[in-house]
């Protein structure tokens, strides 16, 4: 249907056009304002307060000399590649399992699903008490009598990163899963039938069948995750604050403490429009590929 | 893609909630290999899944003295609710030892109006894309989603600006309508999503019979969207209930939110850390959203299915 | 006794919240001290300021001042200012005071003649910019403090050490017994500042000035500061495994003889003093690291917005004479650890290391500190700096010499 075929058009649809005031004065005045805004600003020497005084690219020439930047983007890469592949084949397989007409599949759901309710802080805080070395899964380990066991990531500036995977994928794969099942269970059963009377293993009819007609489900996940790997921020400071040292750091971290702990507005400033600018890269051609043009069933 | 996206069978649309069924291969006998390894596997993960909130209960509820004696996992030999009482309503930051009772409440006031205005926002919205398009609507739109993934750390000082020009920084109103901005890009999506695979004969007839932009939002959409509204719901109120970032920055300290008082709480150590009053505080501040998990079960994730899946 | 004293406090406060005269006006104050010591030292405070009829309405921040700080001042900027807030005088509201967002204090000073209350005279500077004053100094904490376990040294069979050196050369000793030789938190703060007290002992107080005043990048990149360096390598060595991240937990491991000592500002007396330790007898403090004796001028002080509710101005410049009056002094500083801001009030409740303090305050020994030669962002760049150092062993001392270096080139 398209609405172009109406007559007096701009009047009939006044009504709409108020309704989305809102939403107008979000994307223009929040988001694309508030982006510019950021944006222009990364090119001043502001401080404490935002000041219009240009200093060109030196805050972009410090950002990639600092090691901990450099190490925020290093971590940002580990996490994410392995998040958004964890993620995905465990939310999957997890989701498979879940579809094979079991019992108690509320139950199993449930659970499966339950941390994300939980908070980011939530989270953190309880894995750092259970990876904690003297109380955690360490100590217990070594009081059963393996005493050189060691598994102590939060204190450990090589696998810190790690530490913080278990957690974040304990609190989303739930999620997930839950989308993956809609998608398997959007699948058409004549296909299983078809693929069983062929003589397919199941294993391949999911990777070759099910799993290519699911890609619309893969790719709005893919999103999900992505967006929430970029923004990655609360998990970080309540379980080690960017430690040790800074072996944990990631970019929304240094944005938000350079900006409020360093009273550095404009290195604040750069590090988030480079965050951006990754996101844009990203997300842009999908959004446009996805919601762009005119389409309607 | 995209019309892949939107016509393909992996679409669990509205109408189609209640065929909503397994499907995958049938199981065979009860006792076959194939279903030891189903079970056991399904058994095992889920175990994982529940021993962090087992450690949580289970150290909330001992003493100090046990806690220091080491095993996490093991049950509690004199339980305690001291914890619970002391997080709750004495545990102190600074010279309020009021525990998180206080935080719960302004959660409460935070969370009501929040989640109303928004759903309120996102669902005229999401109505008017999906059945009133208008020329630009679609760039907005597609503003908003990108929005969606934009890191808050870019928008914070900006919106301190606008909350200061308006005068209501600080304010709890201030805070809901940051709320309501940033809950807009993912709900504006589903409900756009939902409202678009409702029959469209519905809203033709309703034309024909003269009802207008409003008319038919009251009077068909929103009896209709049940199910989104409680997906919505859920969202909302755990997204909101849960936000750290924005309590803590455009609030003050006796508005704080629960969670910017949980981290308040755990962080301020006097002597030694409680870990059994922290987390029975944290116990108590994800309460909520799990309470809303629990009671919803299904129906989240239908209505994830039925807004999210389809792109 | 913490918790008698706070319940009184507070009782107090609610007393006054519910049947408090008319003109009681109330007052938030915003602060970061949330430590056992702290919260019983800034109940002192509030219990001074209620008594005057108005009211302290407590907006503790927690997670050290590196957390509340962005907090109070996005509040400032905001618009939605507090009646008066904790800084670390120095440069950390420098920016906020030149934006006319806080009060100009002058006036009263000069009305209550700080100028000669206050000492050492080097504290009111910190709180001022172009000649007037914008803060209320309300004690002295310095950094540079060994913090020893008699315990712990009694337990490895070696002597308390009286001097870093001596106590590098205990620490095999004390790792033998099973007890980490220095706690050091994993708090980036804590690093850095260990490090800035190892510069000012090891290095001596010129060495200080030259990198931290003169902002000497090639006397940072020298053979004096290498010579800190090897002590911070000592450091870190000692500290490899400490599994605490803040700082009163590290200070809880002395105080249980787990670790052998702590490097840390004297507000971690307050610590003690709450676990019922005695200066001297349970614990051994060693100022300057026993090598550099002096104090550093560094401290808390309490700035005020700028308010436009004139009961709220008034109820301020109570705040302000309450900060400063001798009784209130006494009180907050012996639960702080900290030294009072005037000379002339009486400590004889004083302990051992409060004492040891006040002698060398006496004796004029005494520098400024990072926070007043430093901004805070290059304050963030050397926290970043050395809490990587801690914790990671295989990064060289030669790499980290060459990286402060740098930072304290381009610093301001």
């Amino acid at each position: 249907m398209s609405k172009s075929e109406r007559p007096s058009q701009l009047f009939r649809n006044l009504n709409a056009k108020v309704a989305s005031i809102p939403m107008i004065f979000t994307a223009l005045v929040i988001f694309v304002g508030g982006t510019l805004w950021t944006v222009l600003y990364s090119f001043t020497n502001s401080k404490l307060l935002p000041r219009l005084h240009f200093v060109g690219l030196d805050q972009y020439y410090r950002l990639w000399a600092t090691p901990r930047w450099l190490i925020s983007i290093e971590n940002l890469l580990i996490y994410g590649v392995l998040s958004l592949v964890f993620s995905l084949v465990i939310g999957f397989l997890l989701a498979a399992l879940l579809d094979q007409k079991i019992r108690f599949e509320d139950t199993f759901r449930t659970i499966f699903l339950y941390p994300f309710a939980l908070s980011f802080i939530v989270t953190g805080l309880v894995w750092q008490w259970l990876l904690n070395p003297e109380f955690g899964v360490q100590g217990v380990v070594r009081s059963l009598g393996w005493t050189s066991f060691s598994f102590n990531p939060l204190y450990d500036s090589s696998i810190v990163i790690y530490g913080i995977l278990i957690a974040a994928l304990w609190q989303g794969t739930g999620l997930i899963m839950c989308l993956m099942l809609a998608g398997l269970r959007g699948i058409d059963e004549d296909i299983w039938k078809a693929a069983r009377v062929d003589g397919i293993p199941t294993w391949k009819t999911y990777l070759f069948i099910i799993i290519p007609m699911m890609r619309p489900v893969f790719i709005t996940t893919l999103v999900i995750v992505a967006s929430n790997i970029v923004r990655v921020y609360d998990l970080v400071v309540a379980q080690t604050s960017g430690g040790p040292g800074i072996a944990s750091e990631v970019p929304a971290k240094y944005v938000y403490d350079y900006m409020f702990f360093a009273q550095n507005l404009g290195q604040g400033f750069a590090a988030s429009t480079m965050m951006l600018l990754s996101v844009i890269i990203v997300i842009v051609p999908w959004a446009y590929l996805e919601f762009g043009g005119k389409k309607r069933v | 893609m995209s019309d892949q996206a939107v016509s393909s069978p992996a679409i669990a649309g509205a109408g189609g909630l209640e065929a909503y069924g397994p499907s995958g291969p049938k199981p065979r006998h009860t006792f076959s290999r194939r279903n030891i390894f189903l079970y056991g596997t399904l058994i095992v993960v889920a175990l994982y899944y529940l021993l962090p909130l087992y450690v949580m209960v289970v150290t909330s509820l001992k003493g100090m003295p046990e806690i220091r004696l080491g095993n996490i996992f093991s049950p509690p030999m004199e339980i305690t609710f001291e914890p619970w009482v002391k997080a709750w309503s004495s545990a102190c930051t600074g010279l309020n030892c009021d525990g998180l009772s206080r935080g719960f409440w302004n959660s409460v006031r935070i969370t009501i109006p929040s989640v109303i205005l928004s759903i309120a926002l996102a669902s005229v919205n999401g109505y008017a894309l999906a059945n009133w398009r208008f020329k630009g609507a679609d760039t907005f739109f597609i503003i908003l989603i990108v929005g969606a993934f934009i890191p808050y750390q870019v928008m914070i000082y900006p919106i301190v600006i606008i909350l200061r020009e308006v005068g209501l920084y600080g304010s709890l109103s201030g805070l809901v309508i940051v709320h309501s901005i940033f809950g807009m890009p993912i709900l504006t999506l589903l409900f756009r999503n939902y409202f678009t695979s409702m029959p469209e004969e519905l809203f033709r007839a309703a034309r024909v019979d003269g009802a207008g932009f409003w008319g038919i939002y009251f009077r068909i959409m929103l009896p209709m969207s049940l199910p989104i509204f409680v997906v919505a719901i859920i969202l909302q109120v755990t997204g909101i209930w849960n936000d750290f970032l924005f309590g803590v920055v455009y609030t003050r300290p006796d508005t704080y939110p629960m969670t910017v008082q949980l981290n308040n709480i755990v962080n301020s150590v006097q002597g030694v850390k409680e870990y059994n009053v922290n987390m029975a505080a944290t116990i108590l501040t994800g309460l909520v959203p799990l309470i809303v998990y629990f009671l919803s079960g299904k129906l989240f994730v239908r209505g994830i299915a039925a807004g999210a899946v389809k792109g | 006794m913490r918790y008698q004293l706070m319940t009184a406090a507070l009782a107090a406060t609610v007393a006054l919240q519910f049947a408090g005269p008319a003109a009681a006006t109330d007052l938030e104050v915003t602060h970061w001290w949330t430590s056992g010591g702290e919260a019983a030292a800034v109940a002192e405070l509030a219990k001074a300021f209620d008594a005057t009829g108005n009211h302290w309405v407590d907006g503790a921040i927690a997670g050290s001042g590196g957390t509340a700080r962005p907090i109070m001042i996005s509040r400032i900027t905001g618009g939605d200012p507090m009646g008066a807030t904790q800084f670390n005088h120095g440069r950390q509201a420098e920016e906020l005071v030149q934006a006319g967002l806080m009060r100009d204090l002058t006036d009263l000073a000069t009305k209550e003649k700080w100028t000669e209350i206050v000492q050492p005279k080097s504290l009111l500077d910190g709180c001022t910019l172009d000649g007037k004053i914008y803060c209320v100094p309300v004690n002295i904490h310095s950094w540079q403090w060994l913090w020893l376990s008699n315990a712990a040294f009694k337990k490895a069979g070696v002597p308390v050490p009286k001097n870093w050196n001596e106590y590098v050369a205990a620490a095999p000793a004390l790792e033998k017994a099973g007890i980490l030789p220095l706690a050091v938190g994993g708090q980036p703060w804590q690093a850095s500042g260990a490090f800035d007290v190892l510069l000012a002992a090891v290095g001596g107080t010129d060495a200080f000035l030259k990198v931290y005043k003169d902002k000497d990048a090639e006397f940072a990149a020298g053979p004096e500061v290498a010579k800190v360096f090897k002590a911070a390598d000592d450091a870190r060595k000692m500290a490899k495994n400490t599994n605490v991240q803040d700082w009163n937990q590290a200070t809880n491991l002395v105080i249980t003889g787990k670790a052998g000592g702590q490097i840390m500002g004297d507000w971690a007396q307050g610590e003690f003093q709450v676990a019922g330790q005695v200066a001297g007898k349970d614990y051994t403090c060693l100022p300057g690291l026993g090598l550099n004796e002096m104090i550093a001028t560094g401290g808390d002080a309490f700035y005020f917005p700028l308010l436009k509710d004139p009961e709220k101005s008034k109820a301020q410049e109570v705040l302000a004479h309450t900060l400063l009056d001798p009784k209130t002094q006494v009180a907050f500083n012996l639960k702080k650890g900290s030294l009072p801001v005037r000379g002339d009030v009486d400590l004889k409740a004083a302990n051992d290391c409060m004492k040891k303090g006040l002698e060398i305050l006496a004796k004029g020994n005494v520098m400024p500190w990072t926070d007043q030669l430093l901004s805070q962002d290059t304050q963030k760049q050397k926290e970043d700096l050395f809490s990587e150092f801690f914790a990671k062993q295989d990064m060289t001392v030669e790499d980290a010499q060459k990286r402060f270096a740098t930072i304290v080139g381009s610093a301001d």
